[in-house]
C-alpha cells in the first residue's frame, strides 16, 4: 500500500480505518456473509446476505470517518438501525437470547480486523496497533447498537402492552338498568386511574346510571394517592348526576385506611360488590323477592 | 430502634413509578417471609408505598434498604428509605395529618407512622432525608404511645 505508507504520518487513525472500510467493503461484506449472523437471517440467497453487509460496511466507515467510533448515538448509525432490528428480531424469533446475538455480532470482528491487518503489514506497529484498537472499539460499538436495539424492541413490546393492560383491566359493567360496576384489579396509579375515571364517566351517560360501583377486591393496597384516585373519582360521578358506592373492602384493607387516618366519611362503602348491588337496587326502588314458595319476602 | 440487624436483605432504587410496584412487591414478600399476618403485611406494604412515594415525589428520588432484624425470638422488618432532596424544614409539621407541600391529601409520613412499629425521620434541610421503619411479627402487640 504505497499511498499508505505516504500518508501514514498525516492521516488519524478514524480516517484511516474509514478508508479502509471503503476500499474493502466488499471483501469484508463477503466474509460476513459466511458468519452465523448474516448466514442464518438471510437464508435465501447469498446475494442478500451479501447486501446486508455492505450496508452495514458503510455505516461503520461512516461513524469511523466522523470520528465517534465510541458513540452509540453517531449519526452513521441510524441508516442501519433499522436493518439490524429486523436481523435481531430474526435471530431471537429463532430462540436465541440478546447475549447470543450479541456474541454472533462479536463474531463479524475477526474477519474485518485479519483485513485491516494484512492491509497495514508496512505500516509502523504504533499506527497498525491505534487501528486495529480504533477498529475492535467501532466493532464494539456496533455490538453495543445492535444490543441497544433489542432491548428497545422489549421495551416496546412492554409499553404496548402496558396501554393493553390499562385497556383490559377496566371493564364498565352493567349491573342492572341504571347499575354500572368496575372491578379494580392491580394498583391503582395515576394512569390507570384516569382510564377508570374515563370510561366509568362515559359509561354512566351511555347507560344511564344512577349508581356506579367501584369494587376494589382486587387492588392489594390502599395508601394515600389510591384513596386519593378513588375520592376523585367519586367526586367525578358525584358531578354527573350518579351515586358511587366502593365496594370489596377487604379487613386488612379497611384497618390499614383507620391507620393511616384517610377519611372516607363522604364515601358510601360496602363490604362486597353482593351488598352494593342490593344497596343500588334498594335506592332505586326495586324490591328482591325470593320465588321459592312460602320463603317469599323481601330479602 | 430496637433489635439487632440479622442482615441487609435487599436495596432497592427508587427512580420512578415503576419502583414503587418493586418496593412494594418486595416488601410484601419479605413480610411474608418474616410470618406477618395478612393485615400486618397490608399495613407495612401500605407504609412503604407512602414512603417511597415520599422519596421519589418530595426527595426526588433516592433508595430503599429492606433489613431482617431480630429481637430475640421475634423477627422484624425494617425499611429504611434515603434520599438527597431538599429534606424536611418542619418535621413535627410534615408529620401533621392535612399537612402536604404537594398535592396529596397530606397523610403520607403522619399515616405511614401510625401503620409501623417503630418510626424514625431524619432530615437536613439541603442534605436528605432519611426514614426508618420497624415491623415486628409474632410478637404480641406490645404498648406504645399513641403518637398524637
Amino acid at each position: 500500500m504505497p499511498e499508505h505508507e505516504t500518508a501514514a504520518e498525516h492521516t488519524t487513525p478514524a480516517s484511516d480505518v474509514g478508508k479502509f472500510l471503503h476500499r474493502r467493503r466488499e471483501q469484508i461484506a463477503q466474509r460476513w456473509a459466511d458468519e452465523p449472523l448474516f448466514r442464518t437471517v438471510f437464508t435465501v440467497s447469498r446475494d442478500e446476505a451479501v447486501e446486508a453487509g455492505r450496508v452495514v460496511v458503510d455505516a461503520l466507515a461512516q461513524v469511523a470517518e466522523s470520528g465517534r467510533v465510541a458513540d452509540t448515538d453517531a449519526a452513521g448509525f441510524t441508516a442501519v438501525r433499522e436493518q439490524l432490528t429486523r436481523m435481531v428480531a430474526s435471530r431471537a424469533r429463532f430462540g436465541l437470547t440478546s447475549g447470543q446475538v450479541s456474541t454472533e455480532v462479536d463474531g463479524l470482528r475477526p474477519p474485518a480486523v485479519n483485513l485491516l491487518v494484512g492491509d497495514l503489514h508496512e505500516a509502523t506497529p504504533e499506527h497498525l496497533r491505534e487501528c486495529t484498537t480504533l477498529l475492535t472499539v467501532l466493532m464494539g460499538t456496533l455490538r453495543l447498537v445492535v444490543l441497544e436495539t433489542s432491548l428497545s424492541e422489549g421495551q416496546a413490546l412492554i409499553d404496548r402492552q402496558h396501554l393493553e393492560l390499562l385497556e383490559a383491566a377496566t371493564p364498565v359493567i352493567r349491573l342492572w338498568d341504571g347499575i354500572v360496576a368496575v372491578p379494580l384489579i392491580g394498583t391503582l396509579d395515576s394512569a390507570r386511574s384516569q382510564v377508570v375515571m374515563e370510561t366509568l364517566l362515559e359509561s354512566v351517560v351511555d347507560q344511564q346510571a344512577r349508581f356506579a360501583i367501584l369494587d376494589i377486591t382486587g387492588v392489594p393496597m390502599v395508601d394515600s394517592l389510591v384513596a386519593q384516585h378513588l375520592m376523585k373519582t367519586v367526586a367525578a360521578v358525584r358531578l354527573m348526576g350518579a351515586e358511587c358506592v366502593v365496594s370489596g373492602i377487604r379487613p386488612a384493607i379497611a384497618q390499614t385506611i383507620v391507620h393511616l387516618g384517610l377519611d372516607l366519611g363522604t364515601v358510601v362503602t360496602r363490604a362486597s360488590l353482593a351488598d352494593a348491588l342490593g344497596y343500588a337496587l334498594n335506592r332505586l326502588g326495586a324490591d328482591i323477592v325470593l320465588a321459592t314458595p312460602g320463603g317469599a319476602g323481601p330479602r | 430502634m430496637s433489635g439487632t440487624v440479622a442482615g441487609v436483605e435487599a436495596r432497592l432504587p427508587i427512580r420512578s413509578d415503576l419502583d414503587l410496584v418493586w418496593v412494594r412487591q418486595h416488601v410484601r414478600q419479605a413480610a411474608a417471609a418474616l410470618g406477618f399476618g395478612l393485615v400486618d403485611q397490608t399495613k407495612l406494604v401500605t407504609a412503604a408505598s407512602e414512603l417511597a412515594r415520599n422519596t421519589l415525589v418530595y426527595g426526588g428520588g433516592g433508595e430503599m434498604a429492606a433489613e431482617h432484624v431480630c429481637d430475640g425470638r421475634a423477627q422484624g422488618l425494617r425499611l429504611t428509605f434515603r434520599d438527597q432532596g431538599p429534606g424536611i424544614a418542619d418535621p413535627e409539621r410534615a408529620l401533621s395529618d392535612g399537612y402536604t407541600s404537594g398535592g396529596g391529601l397530606g397523610l403520607g409520613l403522619g399515616g405511614a407512622r401510625r401503620l409501623v412499629h417503630e418510626f424514625s425521620l431524619d432530615s437536613t434541610p439541603g442534605v436528605g432525608t432519611t426514614v426508618a421503619v420497624t415491623s415486628w411479627a409474632a410478637r404480641p402487640p406490645r404498648q406504645r404511645e399513641e403518637p398524637r
